[in-house]
């Protein structure tokens, strides 16, 4: 029999790929007792349980909402603010220009650890402390740089001529940016609110400093699951698979453009 | 309605990229900016159309200073070389996007659009967006945006450019026609001679940020100033070789001598440049007047009816335009024969002295 080399590969690849998050899902389809008793392949004993505990317990599904707000609170502040700074950067020259673009990127080389400190006594002493405006601010710091070379990239690819066309057609800055602008790098707003979106939504350091109740975040509620009968394995496991369906659903909505966006809308 | 432009200089970085210029074009005209690539034709239309600001000098539209005053306050229109339009907007929105800026009612608007679209043979595109459509109605659908306001100046920079041959000549003979109809100030940048002499009008010759003349197209063609207009007004570029003036004895750079009879018997003593077009030349003499030079001809280009012979004479590239299709070896010196009255002659700063006196034949 003649094996397909490359379709062999493939299955491999896509195995290895899939099988930690098929465990995540087999985990959280099983009793505790199941997990932590036998090995099986799929669950014996197939249960809801543990994403019911999720859903009626307003730790766990509080944690999701906190989550998402201040996810999207961080992206609409992000692309908010990168685009005139993407839209000066792509059509003005300026002193010192060159030089800003490439160290807005700088605040992307440091760690978030870095940062967690000098957040949390500033937010502590301003009153920011455990609010979604809080994480969402932290956030911006890295994600407005990104945002930026992004839209940046895909503003450089509008002609000019566009921009003067408009004017000589009479339109006005601000109505040529909303009509006519906005709806040619559409897939570059759209490219960089996703990565506004993932980076925020998967950052846990800085969510968990600058949060403690009011504005935990899910990352956070996962991390601090020890009950006294020790870790609540199945429910853990509900909770990471509902964390990853956000991501796949922005990933599947945006994948059309995502090379591009990696590119930095330079392709 | 005029517009003036008054000892308007424009400089990038301290580069000068226009010189000072004084230029005035009356209305209803159709003018005609040609140069090469880089002569600053579309600088020249920036500064016009008030997307730049000159670095000295003031521009006036109707004895009116408009200097500095923002694009949008001006009553122009463009079309850039490259197919400019709104990619998310259908057809019928980019060619309405003027109007509805200008708060004109719908069925007005309605009303321009179509026939602006008919003029321009887009009404079965009016639906469509523009990066559907192909390269010649994309630069349709710009002029029609450019033209359904009714601007008072418009500015075509090199449109016809990026167009395949076919549509360039079908669009060639629709612009005047389209001025005719719209009586506003048209400026029109090219690169090529022929355009500016299909299109008529005036035409202004530029060169390295400098007009070098300006008047009526015939004009400039017929009497370039100096060698510097007459080679950008002629396509292949102006023939040149040294000609020499002493007595009634006409020498040229090669050695070939003639008796000066006829116009170039008026010049003074002394040395010239002499200067003339490709087509021009011919391999068999129509008169007895006719010249003879011996050339080396290196290759030839031939184009359905019309055979080019790229010659070198006297160290100097040659070019010569020939009727018909002609198979000449190679490599072989060949004889080639010029009315003397089609010669140029200019003076050795660069300015015309004598133009050719011809009446009769291709011009």
């Amino acid at each position: 029999m003649k094996i397909n080399k490359s379709a062999l590969v493939m299955s491999l690849y896509i195995l290895f790929l899939m099988l930690p998050i098929y465990w995540l899902i087999n985990m959280s389809l099983k009793t505790n007792q199941e997990i932590l008793s036998t090995f099986s392949l799929w669950p014996n004993d197939l249960t809801f349980d543990n994403y019911l505990v999720i859903f009626t317990d307003a730790s766990w599904y509080g944690g999701y909402l906190n989550s998402i707000t201040y996810v999207v609170m961080n992206t609409i502040i992000s692309v908010t603010v990168a685009l005139p700074a993407a839209y000066a950067f792509s059509r003005y020259r300026f002193m010192g220009d060159k030089h800003l673009f490439f160290w807005l990127l700088t605040n992307r080389m440091a760690p978030p650890a870095v940062f967690a400190l000098p957040f949390f006594q500033l937010y502590s002493s301003v009153g920011l402390f455990d609010t979604h405006i809080a994480v969402a601010l932290a956030h911006t710091l890295f994600n407005v740089p990104l945002a930026v070379w992004i839209l940046e990239g895909f503003m450089r690819g509008v002609p000019k001529e566009i921009d003067e066309t408009a004017y000589i057609d009479g339109y006005g800055f601000f109505t040529f940016f909303r009509k006519i602008f906005m709806p040619l790098i559409a897939s570059g707003i759209g490219v960089a609110a996703f990565f506004c979106f993932m980076f925020s939504w998967v950052e846990l350091l800085l969510s968990r400093t600058l949060t403690s109740v009011d504005a935990k975040s899910i990352a956070a509620t996962m991390t601090r699951t020890v009950s006294a009968s020790g870790l609540d394995w199945g429910v853990l496991a509900a909770a990471g698979v509902l964390t990853i369906i956000p991501g796949a659903l922005v990933i599947y909505f945006v994948r059309n453009h995502i090379a591009k966006g990696f590119a930095l809308g330079r392709v | 309605m005029s517009l003036r432009l008054e000892n308007v200089t424009f400089n990038v970085d301290g580069e000068p990229q226009i010189y000072q210029t004084d230029l005035t074009l009356e209305s209803a005209s159709m003018n005609v900016l040609l140069g090469a690539t880089r002569s600053g034709k579309t600088t020249l239309m920036r500064l016009m159309a008030g997307l730049d600001r000159p670095s000295t000098g003031r521009i006036f539209w109707n004895g009116e200073d408009v200097t500095g005053l923002r694009v949008q306050d001006r009553d122009i229109a463009m079309v850039y070389q490259q197919f400019i339009n709104y990619p998310s907007l259908s057809v019928y929105e980019n060619i309405a996007s003027p109007l509805r800026i200008l708060k004109k009612k719908k069925n007005e608007i309605d009303e321009a659009v179509r026939q602006t679209a008919k003029m321009m043979k887009l009404s079965d595109f009016l639906d469509k967006k523009p990066l559907d459509l192909s390269g010649g109605q994309q630069q349709r659908c710009a002029l029609a945006r450019a033209l359904v306001k009714g601007a008072k100046l418009v500015l075509l920079d090199e449109p016809l450019a990026n167009l395949d041959y076919k549509l360039r000549e079908e669009m060639r003979e629709e612009i005047p026609k389209i001025f005719s109809a719209s009586g506003a100030i048209f400026v029109y940048a090219t690169t090529e001679p022929e355009e500016a002499l299909l299109l008529g009008g005036n035409t202004a010759i530029l060169h390295e940020g400098r007009i070098t003349q300006f008047d009526k197209t015939p004009t400039v063609y017929h009497h370039p100033n100096n060698i510097i207009t007459a080679r950008t007004f002629s396509d292949p570029p102006m023939n040149f070789l040294r000609l020499q003036k002493q007595g009634n004895k006409i020498t040229f750079g090669d050695g070939t001598v003639i008796s000066g009879q006829g116009p170039l018997s008026s010049l003074e003593n002394g040395t010239y440049t002499a200067g003339f077009r490709p087509n021009h030349l011919e391999l068999n003499p129509q008169n007895k007047s006719g010249i003879k030079f011996s050339a080396k001809l290196n290759i030839t280009e031939i184009t359905g009816s019309e055979t080019f012979l790229h010659m070198e004479h006297d160290g100097e590239p040659w070019v010569g335009l020939i009727h018909g299709v002609h198979d000449l070896p190679l490599d072989q010196p060949i004889s080639v024969y010029l009315d003397p009255t089609h010669i140029y002659t200019f003076g050795q700063d660069g300015n015309l002295v004598l133009a050719a006196h011809y009446t009769e034949g291709r011009e």
